[in-house]
Parts: C-alpha cells; structure tokens; sequence
C-alpha cells in the first residue's frame, strides 16, 4: 500500500527531447509504484509547428491507446487530477532537452577562478559559451560592450568575488553587462543568474533588475579562493534555463501551468538521478550516467554525493553534427567503423543528420556510422569531462577514468541498437572503465525523468528505480596490464548460487563473455597474472560477488587506453571479433 | 504520424515576412505593390560604441561628473564636440573623441553610439503588401512557383534563370560558366569544385540553383557574395525529379532566389520563387500534415536518398529494417515501380 494518499497519486511524466517526445506513466500496482506505459511522438517544437504542446498530446495520446485509459480532455487539454470516472492523471511532470543551445555570455574576475568556475557551471545544461570577461582582458570597456551586443547572449552568468571580498572589481564588470543589456532592443534582452559576492546582490538588483526580462540570485560559486560551490546555483541555473526557454519554445508556458512549475532540464534531472544511486551505493566506487542524445550529450558522475554534470551540445547527435568536422578530422570517426565504408558517404551521412536529425540508419552501412558517430561524440565528451573529476577519486592511473561501481546509460544510438552487445561495446570502446563495473540501459530515458518526479514523489522514483525498469546489460571487469598480445593476464573462477563453477583463463588484447543472468548473482575469483590489474593493484587477486544481465559477465583486457590497430583491415576484423563474442 | 513537409509546388499563394534585424522605419504601404527589388524597410545601426568616462577624466565623483555633462540621449554630436568642462582657472574639457549619438549618459559617463550602418530591407519578392509591422517591416503575399532548399548562403537576388542542367545527375563545371551568364541565375546540377563558385563569382552571377554541394565546399560558399541555394542535400546528390522538372521547364524566367539559411526553429529555409500572372489567388501551401497514403513523399536517407516515391501504406505497428532495426514504417512506389518499406522518419511530403 502506499505511504500516503499523496504518494498513491498517479503520475504521468514527458521528455521533450530534440526528436522525439516521450510520456511515461507511473501508478501504483500491487502495493508498489512501476513503470506502467510508455508513449512517444515526434517533437513539434521546431517548425511549422512551433508548438512543444502538440508532441506531448500526442505521446499522451499514445498511451492512452496503450492503457486503454482517458488523460486528456476533448479539447485536449490535461485531466487534472483523476476523475470519478478514472480519467485523468493526479500529476504531470516534464524534462526538456529539445530547442536550441543557450547562447550565454561567462563573468568572471579571475580566470582561473571565479570565470572557470562560472565556465563550468554553464557547462552543467544546455548552453554554449559566446563571450567571456574577466579582469585579464585586455579590450577597452566600450569593446567589451560591443562584443557582448555581438555575441546576443541569451543568458549571463556573472560570477565574481569571494563573499565579503572584492567589490569594485565585480562592479565594474556589472556596469559592461549593464550597458550591454541597456542597448539591446528590450525582447532580445538576455536573462541573468548572480553567483558572486553575496554583499552584492542589492547593487546588482538595483542596476539590472531593470534591464533583463529574469534576473536570479544564488549563493557564491567561488565563496573562497580554495572553494567551489556549484550545487544551489546549478539548481537555480537549471529554474533560469527554463525561463530563457519561455521565448524559444512555443508551448512551454502551458506546459508549466500544467505542471505546475514541475519542469527541468533534462541533463539536471538526470544529475539528480546519479547523485541518489551514488549516494545509494556508498561505496568509493562512482557512479556514471551518460547519454547520447540528439540536442547534446551528457555525463554525470557521482562520487558519494558529489556531483559533476556536464552537458555538451556540441556533442549531440543532431544539428551540431553540422559542425563536428570543425574541430575534428573525418578519420576520428573512421576508426571506429566495423564497416568498410568510404570516407565520402561517411561525409554525407554527418551532413544529412545534421539537416535531418531525426532519421533512423535503415541500412547496415548507415548504422555502422551513426554508431561511429555515437562513439567519437562520447569519447570526446568523456575527456572534456574527465577534466572536472575530483582529483581524488579512486582509480587505478591518473591518465584513466576513476573507478565507476556502475554506469547507466540513455540515448537512442543505445536503446535502439539492434542488439544489446552493440550497445554495451559502444559503452566499453568509449568510457573505457577499469575494474569492475555493472552496466545499466535505461533504454525508455526514465532516469530524467525519475529526476523530476523526485520533487513530487520521491517514494516514486526510489520504487521505480528498483522495479527492474532498466535493461541489466550485466557486469564488466576491465584488466590493465603490461604483458604482451595474447598473453593470459587473467584467471576467472565465476561460482554461481547453484555451485555451478566455470573457468577461464583472459588473454590480453581480448574480450571474453561468460553467462550470467539478470537477477541472478554469482562469487567471482580473479588472479591476475603479468602484474595486471583488475582494480585491487597490481597482481592482486579478488574475489567479488558480481551480479548478472542480459550479457552476463564481461571480461575486457583490450588495454587502457584502448589501442587501435594502425591497419584499417585488421581493426575492422578485431571489432567484428569483439562485437561477436558480445552476440554480434 | 505529423509529417515533416517540404513545398516543391508550380502554383500557390507565397506569404513572406520581411523583417528588419533592428527597429526602424518601415517605408511600404498596406496593399503596395511591390517588386523585389524595392526597399521596403530600413535601419540604422551602430557598428560600434565609444564609452567617455567624464568622471576618471576630470578626476571627481561620478556624481559631480553628472553635474557637467552637457549631453543627453539621443543628441547627435559631431566630433570635437564638449561634452562636459571641469571646474577651476584652467578647467580641462572632455569632447566627443568621435561623431556619434548619446545612447546613455550617467554614473560620470556617456556612451556614444558611433559608425552608423544603413541597412535597407528590400521585398525579395514581386507582390502586394499584405501587412506593416510598425518599425520592423512587412509582410508580402505574391503567387508562383515555389521550390524550397535545404541549404543557402544567407543572400537574396533576383535575375533571369538560364538552364544549364540537362539532367537531374548533371555536374556544373566552371567551364561552362561563360560571360553570357553574367548577371543571371543559373540553374546548375551539382556542384563539387571550388572553381565553379569563383568563376559564377567572377562573372559575377546573380544566383546559383544546384541540385547538392560538396560539403568540403560550404566555407567557400558562404562566402561568396551572390546566393546559393542547395535543393537536395550536400554531397553528391542528382536534383530530385519534381523539382527537376519545375525549374528547368521555368528557365528564362525571372526568379527570386533566397538562399536564407535554413533554420529549424523559425521555420525560414532558403527558396526559389518564380512569380507568375494569376486571374485568381492559388491555394496556399500546407505547412502540416499527417502521412497518408497517396501522399508524394521524398527520401532522406540511404539507400534512396534523394528519391521521390508515392506513399502507398502506412505500416501498423513496427516494422524490422535488414540491420534489425525497428520502426514505424510505410510501403512507398518509388518512380520506377520499385516497393520499398521505408521509415516514416526517413521521409517528408512533397507538396
């Protein structure tokens, strides 16, 4: 039975996402909360419908032809909350990805603290830095002032100043931002998020309250040299984002009546999502959220209860693929293709999903390189983000990523690849963890949107989480050595419930699978040889209960960082190799 | 399922916005009748701003600095001019370091908007002015062809279209870009070389119309000073056969080429428009529509990409494709009788 009457509430939850619109719904069932249906829709909010409202109706309406149950009207707005006729839902909650990226402007006094800092939380949602001040720039006021008009930011952060420390400096900063604003036509004025020195926030509310169409207040990011603060301004940043989007997306205005102001970006909920189960496994292994989607790609890393977001629409498998051979050269995404496929029509196929984001790969040659394309995108966005990890997190080499207990994993190149085993060597080839680490597919995006319903229910989310709503890929342990090609590094002796014991011995350069399924767990012997590592230090054996999934247990010893073969042909072959010991 | 549409049509009722970047002066009437080269609107717009800061100058309080200043928004001061004097026996003068307009004074400071631009918003299209938006331009409802892009270079230009391209696979080569082409629109086939996007610039021509670029290609096309509208992809693409057809039956003709780049939120994508005389106004497109059978559909993706085919059936459910993919889906005809199963999301209507 429910706790409380309010958290036997029913919930629908949708995700605007660049393409597609998805409505989840949630309702207690036996005593617990589940995952009941799922509904999806084109997004419309693009051209020439311009209306998010129009996609959410119709994954709405998707469900209902699935549950057989009446949510909206027949003017097609929301029953809110059930009826006596069973119609009807007691909650919405939404998440948005789609819409352009936020062209923001970055404030900062010291670069390398207080503008990094304010550089990174920008980095945390959807937005593209156009323009940074700081006290190192050489331009003259009125330059700076003329950038700012050129660079038309949609947002400003302004950060700056340890509380109690430098004002006039900040103030100074304040009157560009001020005159920038002042000279824009009012419509076009840009919205703005205060995170510096907290004695200033009365000179800042006097000088721009007027001047912007939403001027918003955090706590310092920077309240000391040696600190850094960004959670309460990441959750004020993530309420400001949806402002800015008032005026971007025809439809969200509604969509927050309907809500009740229960909407947040995407990547920020899903944030929240990993921070929970980091903080839920307790342990000093962190947990990975990542997601490929069209609109950007994220990482979220939670170390205890730290987190560390990074949402990068550059690397998002849609129109910013336009973009992509800007800062990278054709053959980076070459050498990940399985497919012996020419340099032209890879070329072509990046143009045409840049104009078309929506397009599915319909043949084997257009899936080898949307897949190549998944790779390159989340490899480049795992070492961005890989920059901002705390130094002290657990791991086996400074130049690897620290350990990650488990890793949970969204986005269509992943959900909808034709088999399991493609999407987790995608995982594999591009996060390349160490030690030993459970993989998770959360192949109906439900982590996000978990995120939000947390605000109205968090007895949900938690229930929900733990339903078995996600795909269990199964269990990775990833052996670093220095021994040769071919050399056994590793002896597996994998004992499940039943006593039924198998053995294998891991060569290095390879990858092997032994079976193991979901919800089943199973004692794991590992004994290194050559000095290899499995995550207990060099040589070290371990023995670990490691639970199952879809592809059981998965021994990677291909190398950190993994090696490509300089040989097109035989890197061709070894990915084949790979992906058929994964079940092709 | 909502359809994405793309308009390839003979005759319909155009409907264009023509907007200034800025606010400014709107120069058309309601009902004017207008040519595409008529300027419509137009703007004024600072390049650049000058900041005089009076207080550090004269060395005082802002306050006090406030008191002198001698200027208010929106004069218009020349160079030279005083913009405040300080006090004492050998007071020291603060002048306009250049000509410009006061956009703010305060806080012991002006800020001058210097380096004016004009900007003039011309009709690009040959019609009637429907609409004025007070200060930011107009809206212009003319009838023709209308043949949408997928890609442009940002320019607007009006010329004669001259026909180069013998068949939808045709290949614009530079040599084929003589000084009898000066001045006009070409309708060219696809375009792989640099070469052919200097020699039309050299001539100069008052347009491009190619089936597909080489993305290698679009930096250089960007830059070129005349418009550029790709019809069907980048790469290398033949002309799909509708607008094939359209376009090189219309050569000799004068036509509007508006190679605006194409954006998804607002809807704008570049376009060619060829006016023609009506009796009576032809329908207007439609912007939305729901797949359906009988629909002509265009291709988006491999292996047909580019293809043009009739919308058969709408498959129920999902549907696997040969890679194990699976989708919804519908049975299409292309133009050869070939039935293929193709994703809905790897189509538009053509209409």
């Amino acid at each position: 039975m429910p706790t409380s009457l309010i958290e036997g509430d029913s919930l629908l939850a949708v995700d605007i996402g660049a393409t597609t619109t998805r409505a989840v719904l949630f309702d207690v069932v036996e005593g617990a909360y589940r995952f009941v249906a799922l509904g999806q829709s084109p997004s419309t909010v693009e051209a020439p419908f311009g209306d998010l409202g129009i996609g959410v109706c119709d994954a709405i309406e998707h469900i209902q032809t699935v549950t057989g149950r009446t949510f909206l009207g027949g003017d097609r707005r929301l029953i809110i909350p059930v009826q006596a006729d069973g119609s009807g839902v007691d909650a919405l909650v939404a998440t948005v990805s789609a819409g352009p990226s936020i062209r923001t402007a970055v404030v900062g006094l010291l670069t390398d603290v207080s503008l990094e800092s304010a550089r990174r939380l920008a980095e945390t949602t959807y937005t593209r830095v156009v323009e940074t001040l700081d006290l190192n720039d050489r331009r003259r006021a009125e330059q700076q002032i003329d950038d700012l008009l050129r660079a038309r930011p949609d947002m400003v952060i302004l950060a700056g100043g340890t509380d109690g420390g430098a004002t006039r400096s900040v103030q100074k900063m304040l009157e560009v931002v001020g005159l920038a604003c002042y000279l824009m036509p009012p419509e076009k004025r840009p919205v703005i998020l205060f995170a510096g020195n907290q004695s200033l926030t009365e000179d800042v509310e006097k000088l721009l309250k007027e001047l912007t169409p939403a001027l918003h207040f955090s706590p310092n990011i920077r309240p000391s040299l040696d600190t850094e603060d960004l959670d309460p301004a990441t959750r004020e940043l993530a309420d400001l984002i949806t402002v800015a989007r008032r005026s971007q997306l025809g439809g969200l205005e509604e969509l927050e009546a309907w809500t009740k102001g229960h909407i947040l970006p995407t990547s920020y909920a899903m944030g929240r999502m990993v921070r929970f189960l980091s903080q839920m496994t307790g342990s000093s292994g962190g947990v990975l959220g990542v997601d490929i989607g069209a609109s950007a790609t994220t990482i979220a890393a939670g170390f205890q209860s730290n987190l560390n977001l990074h949402t990068y629409p550059q690397f998002g498998l849609g129109e910013e693929l336009a973009n992509l051979l800007h800062t990278i050269e054709l053959e980076d995404v070459m050498r990940w293709l399985s497919l012996d496929i020419p340099q032209a029509t890879v070329r072509d196929y990046i143009y045409q999903k840049a104009l078309y984001p929506s397009i599915l790969p319909a043949t084997l040659e257009d899936q080898a390189i949307a897949q190549a394309l998944g790779r390159q995108n989340l490899y480049m966005a795992m070492q961005a983000a890989r920059r901002d990890f705390p130094t002290d997190a657990p791991g086996l080499l400074p130049y690897l990523p620290p350990f990650f207990e488990l890793i949970v994993a969204s986005g269509g190149i992943l959900a909808d690849a034709p088999s399991l085993g493609q999407s987790l060597l995608l995982l594999l080839d591009t996060i390349q963890p160490t030690g030993m680490t459970h993989f998770m597919l959360d192949r109906n995006n439900l982590l996000p949107i978990l995120g939000v319903a947390a605000e109205q229910n968090s007895l949900l989310s938690t229930q929900v989480l733990f339903s078995g709503a996600f795909q269990e890929l199964g269990t990775v342990i990833s052996v670093v050595g220095e021994a040769g090609y071919g050399t056994p590094i590793l002896r597996v002796r994998l004992t499940t419930e039943n006593k039924n014991e198998t053995r294998l011995e891991v060569k290095s350069g390879g990858l092997e699978m032994l079976p193991l399924e979901s919800g089943q767990t199973a004692k794991l012997s590992l004994q290194p040889l050559h000095h290899a590592d499995v995550g207990a230090g060099a040589g070290r054996a371990r023995t670990l209960t490691v639970n199952g999934g879809a592809l059981g247990v998965v021994f990677d010893a291909r190398g950190r960082p993994l090696a490509f073969a300089p040989d097109a042909v035989r890197r061709r072959e070894l990915m084949k190799k790979w992906l058929w010991t994964l079940g092709g | 399922m909502l359809a994405p549409v793309t308009h390839i049509l003979a005759l319909t009722t155009i409907v264009r916005e023509r907007l200034l970047p800025v606010p400014g002066t709107v120069t058309a009437k309601p009902n004017q009748r207008v040519t595409a080269n008529d300027m419509v609107a137009e703007a004024h717009w600072a390049r650049e701003h000058v900041l005089i800061d009076v207080a550090r100058t004269l060395g005082i309080s802002n306050a006090a600095a406030d008191k002198l200043i001698r200027c208010k928004v929106g004069d218009e001061l020349a160079v030279n001019t005083l913009v405040a004097t300080g006090r004492g026996l050998l007071p020291h003068e603060v002048r306009a370091p250049r000509e410009g307009r006061v956009a703010a004074a305060g806080g012991g400071q002006v800020l001058l908007e210097v380096g004016d631009v004009n900007i003039q918003l011309r009709a690009g299209i040959p019609g009637v002015v429907t609409q004025v938006s007070a200060a930011r331009g107009v809206t212009i409802q003319a009838a023709g062809s209308l043949i949408q892009g997928v890609w442009g270079n940002g320019r607007m230009e009006v010329g004669v279209m001259v026909n180069l391209m013998d068949k939808p696979d045709a290949v614009l080569e530079a040599g084929r870009l003589d000084m009898s082409l000066r001045g006009s629109v070409i309708l060219g086939g696809c375009c792989r070389e640099t070469a052919v996007l200097q020699a039309a610039a050299e001539l100069p021509v008052r347009g491009l119309i190619l089936s597909s670029l080489h993305p290698g290609l679009l930096t250089t096309a960007l830059q070129m000073r005349y418009p550029i509208v790709v019809i069907d992809g980048l790469g290398l693409l033949p002309m799909n056969p509708l607008a094939f057809k359209l376009l090189t039956t219309s050569a000799k003709r004068e036509v509007s080429v508006n190679a605006e780049a194409f954006n998804r939120y607002s809807g704008a994508r570049p376009e060619v428009i060829i006016p023609l005389p009506v009796s009576q106004e032809p329908p207007l497109p439609n912007d939305m529509e729901t797949f359906a059978p009988g629909q002509r559909v265009r291709l988006r993706a491999a292996p047909h990409r580019g293809a043009v085919a009739t919308l058969e059936n709408l498959r129920p459910g999902l549907s696997s494709l040969p890679n194990g993919l699976r989708a919804p889906c519908a049975d299409v005809r292309t133009e050869a009788g070939e039935v293929l199963i193709i994703p809905l999301s790897n189509m538009e209507v053509v209409g």
